[in-house]
């Protein structure tokens, strides 16, 4: 057995070049070809680049897609995030607990299914969805699930079922992304000019990141250029895995070309001769069309040796898949990712675009940042700056998911209010509405004449509309409870914060809390907020802060009495010992 | 004094800096303690534990990791940051399982001593008690994870200063661990006693065995004087 695999992976190791810094393409060719990582191939691989055991490990725990247990031919991951759970998702897991005879978590006895959840797959706008492999399946009802099992069970390939298909859910296209381009428009403009007159072009239209921190992207390209290093680079950021985004995904769909253009100004602009674009793991399905795009490109003279004509201008692009890990998102954890490495966060300074990739000057941008500079060279900053507001020019993508009848993406220029939004969506009655996703704010109608710009509102895209009946604190506890899920790990405040948080959270939720829980949660989330590392430790606390500030009633309301309320239960601590001794742990209620 | 030298603002007082140090070395050598529990003098620092925490301009950053830079205006020993430390260091206290008396490290424990110095009388926060493997397997050290606050110091000192990668990480959020460099267990590993990484946790975690009770509880390391007062006192002697 050992010698079967032992061959193939060194295979692997050897396509990679024995590259250490390429072992997620090994681990993850290895995962395809054996289902999970057995002990045997962490021993294969570590022993083919020379790593210790540990090492590998490091990196191969830390992903959610990575198994270190056998799993089922098929594994079925369900998305269970808020929208998901407002959509069904439950009874659709029920249903498929049934169907499989297991609860999610395991594999079926005949080793054909396995069951997981995973956090937002970016289709709520298409929910309830799961991946079934790498094969999204959207709109699912527990009605289906049978046929879809059985399906499964029968060897049937899952892109054959039915609820396999993606809608693009464009539903307002605006000029800046999803207007009609023309390949290699923006490049041939920008080879024409000098690298500091191409950001110069993008700081006159004052374009700001759209990935959630809103750092003007030209200033961001200049400190990258004029960073002393042997290489540079260019990152696109579409690790998209902030629950309830999923705009990068139908520009991935849709303007691919739009993107890879933007990447290759960018390389222009900083002097880079490669760009790697990070793909989250969900977004696997997208990959095939991706390469056959860059295909194409390369074909066309866009990528490659004298890009676009311009003697002396070489840029090529590599595509990095991830492996299940929002923290991956944070660009410098992104960067150690596609290091080979576990995404933990580093430390700043130094910044990307001192010591980012391989300690190189790096510019991490998000994929609709890119687009955007790719349209303001092709058709000029005062064209791009004649939109949105003083602040925040352009246009900025919405993906807005929840109770409303038109969930979708939206262009949308900058400064439109949170009301014309519901408007546009049908959702006029909305009681809440999450902007910028968990890591954002909860806000309340009193807040709904406010509008979107970096300025006032401001939001990597996510937006989730709570209707008049649904429980909203319910909901914010589900996003830290997401947020448990995905912490990395590395520092304290955040690690373990998010844990009480959600447990103090809970006890509040389930009528057990008193005013003491109250302050007791905002002092916890101040702490985490200011004293974690990393950007998600630092909204973690958000969803909880910003309802006990906008929602405050809501709270009052679950709230019983003034007075303490433990949260350890003392019953249920003695029942084991009750049920063993054949007595009732009942005990007499005392009241303090 | 060279000539750059950087002069910064801790709590009102201006102290001098060299280019390169960080905030917590030019403190350090001014005899200003900053807490800190995953920082170590002889190791690069890790920005695990977060009680190094400063407000660097008005913003949060860690002591052990931000260089100092001319003119910074640094809030270190204040009313609201110790307090954040302190809940910092409860987090960790509820994480794990933490029964002193019981433990080898009562005395010289960092985690302990932390506690104490910022006033951590008792903790409210609710107990997690995640439940982690012990490694009694090796001979000479064990690792009750139970203790272990991820402080990566075991990892950096075996990495860096013993050169054998005895330690990595497993994991991820709550349920990150230390993991060794074995299939199953410490024994297998090149792990020895003598070994940095096995003298430097600052908890009863990772423990060489049979030496525990050498010292009588009583006339530990922070039995006697809290900790940071080697610093405070190196200056002022
Ligand atoms: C926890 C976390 C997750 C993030 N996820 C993403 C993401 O999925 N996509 C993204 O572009 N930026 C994400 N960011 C922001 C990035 O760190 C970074 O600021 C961004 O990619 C920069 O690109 P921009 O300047 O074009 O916005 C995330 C940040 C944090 C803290
Ligand atoms: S804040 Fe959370 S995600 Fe960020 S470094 Fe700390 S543990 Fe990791
Ligand atoms: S490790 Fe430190 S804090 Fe924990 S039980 Fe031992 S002495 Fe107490
Ligand atoms: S075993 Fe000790 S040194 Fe290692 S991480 Fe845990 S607490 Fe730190
Ligand atoms: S000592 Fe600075 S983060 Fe731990």
């Amino acid at each position: 057995m050992v010698e079967d695999y032992s061959q193939v992976i060194d295979q692997i190791v050897e396509q990679s070049g024995k590259d250490r810094s390429r072992l997620m393409d090994i681990v993850r060719a290895v995962h395809a070809k054996l289902g999970y990582l057995p002990e045997e191939a962490i021993g294969c691989i570590q022993q083919a680049l020379g790593m210790h055991r540990v090492e590998v490990r490091d990196m191969t725990s830390f992903y959610s897609f990575l198994s270190q247990a056998p799993k089922g031919k098929t594994v079925v991951r369900l998305c269970d995030a808020v929208v998901e759970r407002m959509k069904g998702a439950d009874e659709v897991a029920k249903a498929f607990e049934e169907a499989v005879g297991v609860p999610f978590g395991s594999t079926s006895e005949d080793g054909s299914i396995s069951l997981d959840y995973t956090a937002c797959i970016g289709l709520s706008d298409q929910a309830p969805g799961a991946l079934i492999g790498s094969v999204p399946v959207t709109h699912i009802k527990p009605s289906d699930v049978p046929r879809i099992v059985e399906a499964l069970r029968g060897g049937a390939e899952a892109s054959s079922l039915p609820q396999a298909v993606v809608d693009v859910n464009l539903r307002q296209p605006g000029p800046v992304v999803f207007a009609p381009m023309e390949r290699g428009a923006a490049i041939r403009k920008a080879v024409n000019m000098a690298p500091a007159g191409v950001i110069g072009e993008i700081n006159k239209a004052r374009v700001r990141g759209r990935g959630g921190a809103g750092f003007p992207t030209a200033m961001k390209w200049d400190f990258c250029r004029k960073a002393e290093g042997n290489a540079h680079y260019v990152v696109c950021n579409a690790d998209e895995g902030e629950p309830g985004t999923f705009k990068d995904r139908v520009i991935l769909t849709e303007q691919p070309d739009l993107v890879f253009e933007g990447m290759t100004v960018a390389g222009f602009a900083i002097g880079a001769e490669e760009g790697l674009l990070y793909l989250r793991g969900e977004y696997e399905y997208l990959l095939p069309h991706l390469e056959q795009v860059l295909a194409k490109r390369r074909s066309l003279g866009m990528l490659g040796q004298n890009v676009c004509g311009r003697e002396g201008f070489r840029f090529d692009i590599r595509i990095q898949m991830g492996a299940g890990a929002y923290i991956c998102g944070e660009e410098s954890a992104l960067i150690e990712s596609l290091e080979g490495k576990r995404g933990a966060p580093r430390d700043r300074p130094p910044f990307p675009v001192q010591k980012g990739y391989k300690n190189e000057p790096t510019s991490v941008n998000n994929v609709e940042t890119l687009c955007a500079a790719a349209r303001i060279i092709e058709k000029g900053a005062e064209w791009f700056s004649a939109m949105g507001t003083k602040d925040s020019t352009g246009t900025k993508l919405l993906s807005i998911s929840g109770d409303c009848p038109h969930p979708g993406v939206y262009e949308v220029e900058y400064g439109i209010t949170v009301d014309k939004i519901l408007e546009m969506v049908g959702a006029a009655d909305a009681q809440a509405v999450q902007m910028g996703g968990p890591s954002g704010q909860c806000l309340a109608p009193k807040d709904f004449g406010r509008g979107i710009s970096f300025e006032d509102l401001s939001t990597g895209g996510s937006i989730i509309v709570f209707g008049p009946d649904r429980d909203v604190l319910d909901c914010m506890c589900q996003f830290v409870e997401f947020f448990i899920e995905e912490s990395c790990g590395w520092c304290a405040p955040c690690r373990v914060g998010t844990t009480l948080l959600a447990k103090m959270m809970r006890k509040v939720l389930d009528g057990k809390g008193t005013k003491a829980d109250l302050d007791a949660l905002r002092k916890l989330g101040t702490t985490v907020k200011t004293m974690s590392r990393c950007g998600l430790g630092q909204t973690a606390a958000n969803p909880i802060l910003t309802t006990l500030q906008n929602f405050s009633s809501l709270y009052d309301a679950r709230i019983k009495s003034d007075e303490f309320i433990p949260s350890f239960d003392l019953s249920k601590a003695l029942q084991l010992g009750a049920e063993i001794t054949g007595r009732t742990a009942e005990l007499e209620e005392h009241h303090v | 004094m060279s000539e750059d030298t950087i002069t910064i603002l801790i709590d009102g007082k201006a102290i001098q800096a060299e280019p390169g140090q960080t905030i917590m070395q030019a403190a350090d050598a001014a005899g200003l303690y900053i807490p800190r529990l995953c920082g170590h003098k002889d190791l690069p620092p890790g920005g695990h534990c977060r009680v190094c925490t400063v407000k660097v301009n008005g913003r949060p950053a860690s002591a052990c990791t931000f260089p100092a830079v001319e003119g910074q205006v640094i809030e270190s020993d204040t009313d609201e940051i110790n307090t954040l430390r302190r809940t910092v260091i409860e987090m960790l206290f509820v994480e794990g399982n933490h029964t002193c008396p019981a433990c080898e490290a009562s005395g010289n424990c960092e985690l302990q001593a932390l506690g104490y110095r910022l006033g951590l009388v008792a903790t409210e926060l609710p107990y997690l008690n995640v439940p982690r493997e012990m490694d009694a397997s090796h001979k000479d050290v064990y690792i009750d994870r139970g203790r272990c606050v991820l402080c990566g110091r075991c990892v950096r000192a075996s990495k860096l200063v013993d050169g054998k990668t005895v330690f990595g990480f497993a994991g991820r959020g709550i349920g990150k661990r230390v993991a060794v460099d074995a299939e199953h267990a410490l024994s297998e590993t090149a792990m020895s006693a003598t070994d940095k990484a096995a003298s430097i946790c600052p908890t009863g975690c990772l423990v060489v065995k049979g030496k525990g009770w050498a010292t009588p509880v009583g006339k530990r390391d922070y039995d006697t004087m809290p900790i940071g007062s080697d610093i405070e006192q190196q200056a002022a002697g």
